[in-house]
């Protein structure tokens, strides 16, 4: 195996096997689809599998943030649903409603994000039941809210014009916002300190606060960060359907883990780069299309969205045997 | 006197969830408007046990320091079997449940072998088998249907002399069934052992593999009993995605409450089962007091959070700031 990679060119050597691995599946999953109907191939389709993917992307990059540093956020379900919501409510109230309506809403994200963090941080509790708990609070103050049903507010035409409307012609809004925080995500991750010390947290803890970094604030910041990103996840959501709805969320969660292990970043934290991210995520969203299109019942599609994870993670997200 | 010391130190969590649970259902059943009756108490342990088997399921694998995400959808898909198979005479009927406790313990099984062969993290893996047991449970039962025979189901829901809940009757013989023999056994302690430390384990020759295996695999036993006993309480089946999520978060809940700890090889099934219990009463206070039903999510939430929150007194106990750091 390392005799065959060292002949290859530079830029191969160095491309991570788990996202090339990823982006072959998707040509794979294009070319099945082309089989099945030449509109896969399309332009027309292939942006609106664009757009679609984008508003998991937004959201699974403030997932891959918080799984380098090795914890997670469950949160994002009902965080989601606040930032469409709260963005949906405030929009209400007449024009400095709509100016505001958009910052309110990510202004909601990065509190509980917040929240999430000081307990991770400097309380340490487990992430993975904080944000349980979190994401229940989130959905009981809603629920409160709302009185249950589908709030009546529907969405400012600024959220609209974010989530559905075009700069450049013929590419949608929602990619370029994604196309903007991913290249913010991969300038913070690779070009600053703030992203080494958070691989360094995922790699040990111990060693990075040992070597001078306020490990707390980042975690802090970190978990800040992703409610913002998962709420501005929702605000486009309720833009595109321009209005918020319960559980809106629900659908994010597990797309967003697998789209962000499956791009090859460890569960356990401090591995992992954000191409793979982007592979992960168009991953998820051709296949749930495809399925969609070729018209396979909902529990095939379940079935075989739960074959295609265990068995890509069989080929590359494998730990090392224990000696 | 030290071995008291030793067995209250390791019961600690246990000992906490049960005084929780005591004073909540203290404060339910005196403030309940018909009272402290038999009725009331088969009502809420009826609740409660479908929330223990399914907390009890997880904590196993909670021990060895894994987490199993699919846990709800084991006990989703294990009701879809059961609202098939168990009806028609006691010979059909013997033959269902056989076959429902299998394919609980084959979900498990499979769970098992991907996490220990496959070297998957728990985490996703579950999620992805998670996705594949609904599946098929949604293939079972497109809609909602089915019937189970009511007499076993009324057997088991019931009262046994018109006094005790059959369904604590029930759960108290699968803790003397399934965890008392486990924990007692060498794959249990060495459940406990991967938990605390898996390379320690492995280097003193401790059977990791059957260990884990076991664990996943009663796992999977204890949800599938969860979802028998949830086709007797409603009668029919139903792949209810929401719900199954549901469970599965809930049952993380109540493995904290009940003083398992999320790192492994701390705690025990029996604290899961009052942290579930707790769980469910705190959840059903609401009620009692008559509050509007729209505050019971929030309040719900609120609770949990405050007592994860608990935790964060251990820091006091710290001396060594490095020692937040695991």
């Amino acid at each position: 195996m390392n005799a065959v990679t060292a002949r290859l060119p530079g830029f191969l050597r160095r491309l991570d096997p788990a996202v090339t691995t990823a982006f072959a599946c998707i040509v794979l999953l294009l070319f099945l689809g082309s089989l099945y109907s030449r509109n896969f191939l399309s332009p027309e389709y292939l942006l609106q599998q664009l757009k679609v993917a984008s508003f998991l992307g937004i959201i699974a990059t403030g997932m891959m943030l918080v799984i380098l540093l090795g914890q997670i956020d469950l949160s994002v379900p009902w965080v989601v649903t606040v930032g469409a919501m709260m963005s949906c409510a405030v929009a209400g109230f007449g024009h400095t409603g709509a100016i505001l309506a958009i910052p309110f809403g990510i202004f909601c994200g990065v509190l509980i994000g917040l929240v999430n963090g000081f307990a991770v941080a400097y309380l340490r509790i487990p992430s993975m039941i904080i944000t349980l708990a979190t994401n229940a609070v989130a959905q009981g103050l809603m629920v409160v809210y709302t009185g249950g049903f589908s709030p009546q507010d529907s969405a400012s035409p600024a959220m609209r014009y974010l989530a559905t409307g075009f700069i450049i012609p013929s590419i949608p809004n929602s990619v370029l916002c994604w196309a903007v925080i991913g290249v913010a995500a991969v300038f913070l991750m690779t070009r600053t300190g703030f992203g080494r010390s958070i691989y360094g947290i995922g790699n040990r803890e111990r060693a990075a606060y040992l070597s001078g970094i306020n490990t707390q604030r980042v975690v802090l910041t970190v978990f800040g960060i992703s409610g913002g990103l998962a709420a501005f996840g929702g605000v486009l959501l309720a833009g595109y359907a321009s209005k918020a709805a319960q559980s809106m969320g629900d659908a994010y969660l597990l797309p967003a883990i697998a789209a962000v292990v499956l791009g090859g970043t460890s569960i356990l934290g401090g591995r992992g780069n954000y191409l793979g991210t982007v592979a992960g995520v168009m991953l998820i969203t051709l296949l749930q299309s495809i399925l969609t299109v070729m018209q396979i019942p909902e529990y095939g599609r379940q079935i075989v969205y739960g074959v295609v994870i265990i068995s890509m993670l069989l080929l590359y997200g494998r730990e090392k045997l224990l000696r | 006197m030290k071995y008291w010391r030793f067995w209250f130190a390791e019961q600690r969590g246990t000992l906490m969830a049960l005084s929780i649970f005591v004073v909540m259902f203290v404060i339910y059943a005196s403030n309940h408007p018909a009272g402290f009756t038999a009725n009331m108490v088969q009502t809420a342990s009826n609740k409660g046990v479908l929330l223990a088997f399914v907390a009890m399921a997880q904590s196993l694998v909670v021990i060895t320091s894994g987490i199993d995400l699919s846990v709800g959808m084991v006990f989703i898909l294990t009701n879809c079997v059961a609202s098939w198979l168990v009806v028609g005479s006691p010979i059909h009927v013997t033959f269902g449940i056989i076959v429902v406790l299998f394919v609980g313990a084959l979900c498990g099984a499979i769970n098992g072998l991907v996490v220990i062969y496959g070297r998957l993290q728990p985490i996703v893996a579950t999620i992805a088998t998670g996705a594949i047991y609904y599946g098929i449970a949604l293939a079972l039962r497109p809609f909602p249907g089915g019937t189970v025979n009511e007499t076993i189901a009324d057997a088991l829901t019931g009262k046994l002399f018109n006094f005790i809940p059959a369904s604590l009757v029930a759960l108290l013989a699968i803790v003397l069934a399934v965890w008392v023999p486990f924990s007692r056994s060498v794959t249990g302690r060495a459940a406990y052992a991967v938990g605390s430390s898996e390379p320690a384990a492995y280097m003193s020759g401790v059977p990791i593999k059957r260990a884990k295996f076991f664990a996943y695999t009663l796992s999977g036993l204890l949800a599938g009993v969860g979802g028998l006993f949830l086709t007797f309480f409603t009668y029919t089946g139903e792949a209810a995605y929401a719900s199954g999520n549901a469970y599965t978060l809930f049952s993380i809940a109540s493995v904290v409450l009940g003083g398992v700890s999320l790192m492994g090889g701390r705690g025990s099934a029996i604290g899961a089962i009052f942290g579930a219990l707790a769980f469910r009463t705190i959840g059903d206070l609401l009620f009692v007091f008559d509050f509007d039903p729209l505050w019971q999510p929030l309040f719900q939430g609120v609770v949990l959070f405050l007592a994860v929150s608990l935790s964060a007194f251990g820091l006091l106990r710290v001396r060594n700031r490095l020692d937040w750091f695991v």
